[in-house]
């Protein structure tokens, strides 16, 4: 999904393509999804952030088309900037604030996952912790309190920050990425596409986009049957 | 002064004003920038007197940033030829080919003066005026590399504009989604009053998609589009970039509304829509907007075509009411673009401008006149035939205008190094710790001019676009080519220190330095791009010494086989304090044709041979270690031996390819003690060495003389490696064994001993140290330095 001022769109396009998906580019004013069983809202600055990270792209003419998409359990991930458009689109739960640091930040993290049985992270070791990269201002995950213990009881809490780098940007409960109650939309801060290959520093993510290839594939031969 | 005081803001306004109302005021040459002398050349070219507005648009292109006109006599000395060479200096940016039809942009440009007044928005805007160079050729920028130079760290000015250039350059570069994968960061008490925020970008292109910024075929439109156009930046070229600083910093506050404002979201359309017209093949030329705006882009596009154009002024979309015609004229409002289009494709332009949210207006069109004429209907009314309000021969404007032969003197009192015991900066703690060698080598690492630069490269985007291998902290960065086994390597330099003792030496030395750095890594070095800082060329002291690092430049470039493929001046670098220290910043990019075969810096397994490639060269001054510990008013820099230097790039792309190195370090800032425990930091292992010592030891240890590589060989690669080194005559002397978690250098020979002796008794003649005690004063400097945690 293309946003104007998207700029990890390519990059996803080819951690998808070398997972083996079939992927194109959507163009935020696309009527509908081409028929997309995965809908990626990749990093970047859509609008250019202005007003507030993802505030104006939640508005772009694509987005009831992806909400109709998610409400019929279509699998959707928001990355970075795409957590944010999903966070301000009311799509998963939460908000991301300035960084605790205020500063942008780029480096590497470590993830635990926390769960296996997700169309997100089947195909992820039992027990493996996924190295990524982060690169954002605006990454510190916040919900009040009470609902963040909703929201871990629920099993909405799929990644966190784990040590030795630990919690780059201040997250609540060292949180990097969330699932949506039915669990078909997923929003992280670090960037499982830039982790595709080991010439780039780790190809962990792949865990990530392969999960989604078979899911999509699973689902498709489900409701063929 | 002010652009805006009212006689020449009415000029152009007043309607239905005569042509008799347009004879300047006596002395508004002046208020522009421009001399009795220039003004009289600008009659001979004209045959008549300028009106305002033609003056206003020679002011700023007769600029000293526009017209290069005290540098374009020498730079025409330097080796512009070369292998796949496809576009050279003149154009926006350098272009070499690289095979499978692809080619490289790449260029150097300086956004000093901005940045001293508003680090953020001129940084942030040096960034994105870099990354319009580039695109406008056809390229999708790849890479962002940033070299920077301040003031002492201590200095709460110097710490207030790195917060801000550091911010500036991540801001943009964040925001476009180019990576930053390198450059420089330098302190020194030159640089205090005029810091230096020169940007280098590197783009990609399809040969095929390469585009020139010329205006070919008289009756093509000329486009405009991008952001509309405003007050911003009037006069930046002119009054920012073409003078010296004043005595405050508050009367340059004044200077601040001539700083352009980035808007880095705009940038990111501009590139994607750019790229797209240029792969639709929709364009005949294209221009980026930049110093002196339109009048800038349209007079260089029509002398680049020999043709001419008429700029329809009331058609310039506006962000305020207003405008005087000089105003749209020179506007340096950021993210605009300059198209020629036929006009049976101008739908289809409009087309992509508007689905990307672009603006875009036809405001001309290509005439065959050779002329830049501004023509205007306003107080004619819409019927009314259009009134002229300037006309000007576009090659006036650009390839002949004015240039100066400067005199040039060298400096009576030519400032060697500092006296032993008088460290130029006051954070130097070296003296009370004697000269042990370890204690010399942690407090090196801790120099905010040696240390991790993490705290700044962590606030920049390197790995956006998934092809960076390699980024920051590194001599050189490593970008792969998605879809073959290729890779660019980029580096960017400069010395001023030497440059300071020797601008000539300076220069060479940033050359060497800049392409060991690329070759370390098994890269052929392509082309050079440049950018030459230096102080006011009116001073026959500064006028030479742009001159010797020029010819440096040239000597270098020449005995290296590299072509020059672009660069760019800035001069009048100066403030109450003096010039700064000649820093001629040197950026080279570098083929390596199989990325599986690159070569990284850091150790890799125990057991690995260390040894040196290269020999020590005499001389301390210029280097780090006098800084802190002084050294003989009599030394010089070390010479660079032009002939090592290209055995050297000949050497370590076949040993690469050949699969000899393990491990390859250039040694250049804090001599090869760093080297070494730069690689045992990098990689995480050890190494137990011996430095064979004639005479002195500092030297040795610590020297930064040229010409030298700490490699690492797998023992039974050792006799190859040799062979191959004795072929290429280059010296590769053994000096240890990878391994532990410790670097030991111990010192042998007849020097070592005498030094020690020297020195008095309890101090060690060895370097012993643990990796964590380095690693912690590498990566605590730069944070103490700016005085933050983090």
């Amino acid at each position: 999904m293309v946003f104007p001022g998207s700029n990890c769109d390519r990059d996803a396009l080819h951690a998808a393509r070398l997972a083996g998906m079939e992927a194109e580019l959507l163009w935020h004013e696309d009527p509908d999804l081409r028929g997309s069983d995965l809908v990626v809202l990749p990093g970047g600055f859509a609008y250019g952030d202005y007003l507030r990270a993802g505030a104006l792209a939640r508005f772009s003419p694509v987005m009831g088309a992806l909400g109709d998409h998610a409400a019929r359990g279509g699998l959707v991930l928001g990355i970075c900037n795409g957590f944010q458009v999903l966070a301000e689109a009311g799509l998963v739960p939460g908000a991301l604030l300035r960084n605790a640091s205020l500063r942008f930040e780029h480096g590497w993290v470590r993830l635990f996952v926390a769960r296996h049985d997700t169309p997100f992270t089947r195909s992820v070791p039992d027990g493996a912790e996924l190295r990524l990269p982060i690169a954002h201002g605006d990454g510190c995950y916040f919900l009040p309190e009470s609902e963040l213990d909703a929201l871990e009881a629920r099993g909405g809490v799929l990644f966190r920050y784990a040590h030795p780098e630990g919690n780059p940007n201040g997250s609540a409960r060292d949180i990097a990425g969330v699932l949506n109650e039915q669990g078909n939309v997923c929003g992280l801060m670090p960037h499982p596409e830039r982790a595709s290959e080991a010439l780039l520093g780790s190809d962990d993510g792949m865990l990530l986009f392969r999960s989604l290839l078979e899911s999509a594939a699973t689902r498709l031969a489900g409701m063929a049957a | 002064m002010s652009l805006a005081e009212p006689p020449l803001h009415e000029v152009g306004d007043a309607p239905g004003g005569g042509e008799a109302d347009l004879t300047p005021e006596p002395a508004l040459h002046r208020a522009l920038g421009l001399t009795d002398h220039e003004l009289e050349e600008i009659r001979a070219r004209l045959g008549r007197d300028p009106n305002d507005l033609e003056l206003a648009m020679f002011s700023v292109m007769w600029s000293e940033h526009c017209s290069y006109k005290s540098s374009r006599s020498l730079l025409r000395t330097l080796p512009t030829a070369g292998e796949g060479v496809v576009a050279g200096p003149g154009e926006n940016a350098g272009v070499v080919r690289i095979g499978d039809g692809l080619a490289v942009a790449f260029k150097l440009e300086s956004h000093n003066h901005p940045s001293a007044v508003e680090p953020y928005q001129g940084a942030a805007t040096g960034v994105g005026g870099i990354l319009r160079d580039i695109f406008t050729m056809g390229a999708r920028p790849i890479a962002i590399l940033d070299a920077l130079k301040f003031g002492d760290p201590a200095d709460a000015r110097t710490r207030h504009l790195v917060r801000g250039v550091v911010r500036g350059v991540g801001g943009y570069g964040n925001c476009v989604g180019v990576p930053t994968v390198g450059g420089e960061l330098v302190f020194h008490p030159s640089y205090a009053s005029n810091p230096l925020v020169n940007v280098m970008a590197v783009g990609l292109l399809d040969e095929r998609d390469l585009t020139r910024a010329a205006a070919p075929g008289p009756g093509n439109l000329a486009v405009l589009f991008g952001s509309t156009t405003g007050r911003d930046g009037i006069g930046g070229a002119s009054v920012l970039a073409s003078a010296t600083f004043g005595e405050s910093h508050s009367a340059d506050g004044a200077k601040r509304p001539t700083v352009q404002v980035g808007d880095p979201f705009a940038e990111k359309l501009l590139i994607e829509a750019s790229l797209e017209l240029i792969g639709e093949r929709l364009l005949e030329g294209l221009q980026d907007l930049g110093a002196a705006g339109i009048t800038c882009a349209t007079s260089e596009t029509a002398d680049r075509a020999g043709t001419g154009i008429e700029v329809d002024l009331d058609a310039i979309p506006r962000r305020e009411g207003g405008m005087a015609p000089f105003e749209v004229m020179i506007s340096e409002s950021q993210e605009r673009m300059l198209a020629i289009v036929r006009p049976e494709r101008l739908e289809a332009v409009l087309g992509i401008c508007r689905r990307w949210g672009l603006p875009a207006a036809v405001v001309g069109r290509v005439t065959d006149d050779g002329d830049v004429t501004v023509v205007s209907r306003q107080g004619v009314g819409e019927s009314g035939t259009p009134r002229e309000l300037a006309r000007i021969p576009a090659r006036a404007l650009t390839s002949e205008a004015i240039v100066y032969d400067r005199e040039a003197r060298p400096p009576t009192h030519i400032r060697r190094a500092p006296a032993p015991g008088a460290p130029e900066l006051p954070h130097d703690g070296l003296p009370e710790r004697g000269m042990d060698p370890g204690a010399v080598l942690v407090a090196l690492l801790g120099d905010p001019n040696l240390c991790s630069r993490a705290w700044v490269t962590t606030q920049y985007d390197a790995t956006v676009g998934t092809d960076t291998v390699e980024a920051n902290e590194r001599a050189a960065a490593v970008v792969r080519i998605k879809g073959s086994r290729k890779a660019l390597v980029m580096a960017t330099d400069a010395n001023a220190r030497i440059g300071l003792i020797d601008p000539y030496l300076g220069a060479v030395t940033a050359v060497a330095e800049c392409a060991r750095n690329v070759a370390v890594s098994g890269a052929r070095p392509l082309g050079v791009t440049n950018c030459l800082n230096f102080g006011d060329p009116e001073r026959p002291e500064e006028s030479w010494r742009l001159q010797e690092a020029v010819r440096g430049l040239g000597d270098a470039c020449r005995a290296l086989g590299l072509p020059v493929t672009g660069g760019n001046v800035s001069l009048y670098n100066e403030s109450a304090d003096g010039a700064i220290a000649p820093t001629t910043q040197i950026g080279i990019v570098g083929l390596l044709d199989d990325i599986e075969q690159r070569v990284g810096p850091a150790f890799r397994a125990a057991g690995d041979l260390v040894a040196l490639l290269g020999e020590t060269v005499p001389g301390l001054a210029g280097s780090i270690y006098a800084e802190h510990a002084g050294t003989a008013p009599d030394d010089r820099p070390p010479d660079v031996d032009l002939t090592r230097e290209t055995a050297l790039l000949a050497f370590l792309p076949e040993a690469a390819t050949r699969g000899l190195l393990r491990s390859a370090q250039d040694v250049s800032g804090g001599g090869l003690a760093m080297a070494l425990a730069e690689c045992a930091m990098w990689g995480d292992i050890g190494a137990d060495v011996q430095v064979s010592v004639a005479s002195a030891p500092a030297a040795e240890l610590f020297g930064e003389g040229p010409g030298r590589v700490v490699v690492t060989v797998a023992a039974d690669h050792w006799g190859d490696l040799h062979a191959l080194a004795l072929r290429h005559e280059l010296p590769l002397r053994r000096l240890g064994t990878v391994g532990g978690d410790r670097l030991r250098i111990t010192l042998t020979g007849e020097g070592a001993t005498g030094a020690a002796e020297g020195r008095g008794a309890g101090v060690a003649d060895e370097v012993d140290e643990s990796l964590a005690v380095l690693r912690h004063a590498w990566q605590a400097g730069l944070p103490r330095a700016l005085g933050k945690a983090g």
